[in-house]
């Protein structure tokens, strides 16, 4: 059984997205947290001070430790952004400001 | 503005939509703000429409009650008493000229566009979010917050794992384990710092609350059923790996909260969904002004703050699950139907809704005690233990602003430390900075309740209220 199942979920074809060049698949309607979860990935941002890595940890936008850079747009929180065809999602670096 | 009265309700939550249709059932005009996409706040999170889930009830409890809420909030759209600003998020909340007020929000998928909502009341029904304390290894991707695990797991249907622990304190692990499991991770275990078993000593207060026991006791079964295994009295004292979680190690605890020697055992597990109950959002009513209570919003009888023309419902006012949020929520909504009509409320009106709320406030006063984080966990933090997720600062840096540096109170600890300086604006530590160092835990007076661009400051945003 997984999730998807078990709410007998019939999304829409999965479409492509770029995580940091690799190409990773997405369903419509998750977030871009959600689809990098789906593909494993549970890290995508390193800190600023000690460049650890994080990811998802309150899963609802108040932490803000999920912090990724989609389409160019750095300091997203990947737990509230609806991931769309095409995006190109890349791991923030420390503030995000110089990397893209 | 036309002569109908008009609420400005902020969350759809269990309290935001009991209010929204209770006030839109009496003639006022409703606009109902929520940052998320769909309706439900975090109890009746929905999976994504593009998801289309045929069986979304399989991850719910209380379905009924939300098709309830899902289909009066529909039929108030659909006949035009009340607006439903999903994706808006709210920032700020102000009293304006004349004694209307304005509520602040932005939308859009960089959240850069300002819309604002004129409204003659706002019922503030933020709910709350989790409250984590730090150990050793909590800032390992693969620790998240036992709620946030069940979010993604509702809102995106993914699990965070293959194999999780769930663990903490608070009656909220039990959905989270149970929701888990049955979506096909393995709980290795739910680990409990508290003793449940506590609750049966405060018997006068459970006898008065048949439905909890049976919720209890459909729990228990379910655990059973999908073999995860409960350990009460234990603690997670470290979580293990490098760039990803591999293990937790609990230990058992003594009555005093401190850990029993030679019980400590390591579990595998690539999950770590963990949570030491909630604190409500009240970044909005200290922006209105409205007095708190402890952490939580201060309300009267009819779920009044102490600011006129402002409300408060739910888990912004105190902790106590969806239920109790529903009779707060309903009883607000007639409140503010009746006040803005120009008449006295009667509260014989909302009888029974009292009466749920009252026994809810109950017990959920005496949970609280029980489930309260376990008396040792400040002194199991060591001093390279990050604290402040954001600002990366330490437990030995927070601990030496208030030894060596003096400081009393959290607001100096922040200047000292940057503890609580960073994107979540100490959301997360600071109930944490105030355990490390025996500073009172007080709320934090943010400017914003949410992160706005410089350009929607600068502009001046539309006005959704006159725009229809
Ligand atoms: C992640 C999580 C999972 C939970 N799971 C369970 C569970 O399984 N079982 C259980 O009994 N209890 C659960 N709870 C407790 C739950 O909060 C309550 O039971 C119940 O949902 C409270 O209802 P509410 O209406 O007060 O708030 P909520 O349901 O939290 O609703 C608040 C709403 O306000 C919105 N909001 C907040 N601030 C803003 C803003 N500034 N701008 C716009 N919108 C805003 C949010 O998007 C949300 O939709 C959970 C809590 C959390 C945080
Ligand atoms: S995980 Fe906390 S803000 Fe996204």
């Amino acid at each position: 059984m997984n999730p998807l199942e078990l709410a007998d979920a019939r999304p829409g074809p999965a479409f492509t997205v770029t995580f940091d060049g690799r190409a990773v698949d997405a369903l419509p309607g998750q977030t871009v947290a959600a689809a990098l979860w789906t593909a494993g990935v549970t890290a995508w941002r390193s800190t600023r001070g000690s460049g650890r890595p994080r990811g998802v940890f309150c899963g609802i936008g108040v932490c803000f430790d999920c912090l990724v850079t989609v389409n160019g747009v750095p300091n997203q929180r990947a737990c509230l952004v609806p991931v769309r065809p095409g995006d190109v999602i890349r791991a923030q670096e420390g503030t995000g400001g110089t990397n893209d | 503005m036309t002569g109908q009265p008009r609420l400005a309700v902020v969350g759809a939550g269990p309290a935001g939509l009991a209010g929204a249709l209770a006030a839109a059932a009496r003639g006022v005009h409703v606009t109902l703000i929520d940052a998320a996409d769909q309706a439900g706040g975090q109890f009746f999170r929905q999976p994504a429409t593009a998801l289309r889930a045929r069986r979304p009830q399989a991850l719910h409890h209380q379905w009924r009650a939300w098709q309830r809420l899902r289909d009066g909030l529909e039929r108030h759209v659909t006949e035009g008493r009340t607006e439903h600003l999903a994706g808006h998020h709210v920032w700020c909340a102000e009293r304006g000229s004349a004694g209307s007020l304005m509520v602040h929000a932005l939308r859009g998928a960089a959240q850069d566009e300002g819309v604002a909502v004129r409204a003659d009341a706002v019922l503030l029904a933020t709910g709350g979010y989790e409250q984590v304390l730090p150990f050793p290894g909590w800032t390992l991707p693969g620790v998240v917050t036992a709620g946030g695990a069940q979010a993604m797991l509702k809102g995106g249907l993914v699990l965070p794992g293959r194999t999780v622990v769930v663990a903490g304190t608070g009656p909220l692990l039990l959905p989270v384990a149970t929701g888990l499991a049955a979506a096909g991770a393995r709980v290795a275990a739910l680990v409990e710092s508290a003793d449940p078993r506590e609750l049966l000593r405060r018997a006068p207060v459970l006898a008065s609350q048949p439905g909890k026991l049976a919720e209890g006791a459909w729990y228990a079964g379910l655990l059973l059923r999908h073999r995860v295994r409960t350990l009460a009295r234990h603690t997670v004292v470290e979580a293990h790996g490098t760039d990803r979680l591999e293990g937790v190690t609990v230990a058992a605890l003594d009555r005093g909260g401190r850990v029993r020697p030679g019980t400590a055992r390591r579990i595998d597990c690539d999950t770590l969904a963990v949570g030491h109950g909630m604190l409500p959002h009240t970044d909005l009513a200290e922006t209105l002004g409205c007095t708190l209570a402890g952490m939580a919003v201060r309300v009267d009888g009819e779920q009044r703050t102490d600011v006129p023309g402002v409300w408060a419902a739910g888990e912004s006012t105190g902790i106590g699950g969806a239920a109790l949020a529903l009779a707060e929520g309903h009883i607000a909504g007639r409140s503010i139907a009746a006040r803005l009509h120009g008449t006295e409320p009667d509260p014989r009106g909302w009888a029974p809704a009292a009466r749920t709320r009252a026994r809810l406030r109950t017990f959920f006063a005496a949970a609280d005690s029980v489930y309260a984080p376990p008396a040792g966990w400040a002194d199991r933090v060591g001093d390279d233990t990050v604290v402040c997720r954001c600002e990366e600062v330490t437990a030995g840096e927070i601990r030496g602003a208030v030894g060596s540096l003096g400081a009393g109170d959290l607001r100096t600890v922040k200047l000292l430390t940057r503890a609580g300086m960073g994107w979540c604006q100490g959301r997360v530590c600071a109930p944490a900075v105030a355990g490390l160092t025996g500073c009172p835990l007080n709320p934090g007076r943010r400017p914003f309740a949410r992160p706005v661009p410089l350009g929607v400051l600068a502009a001046l945003p539309v006005d959704h209220g006159e725009k229809d």
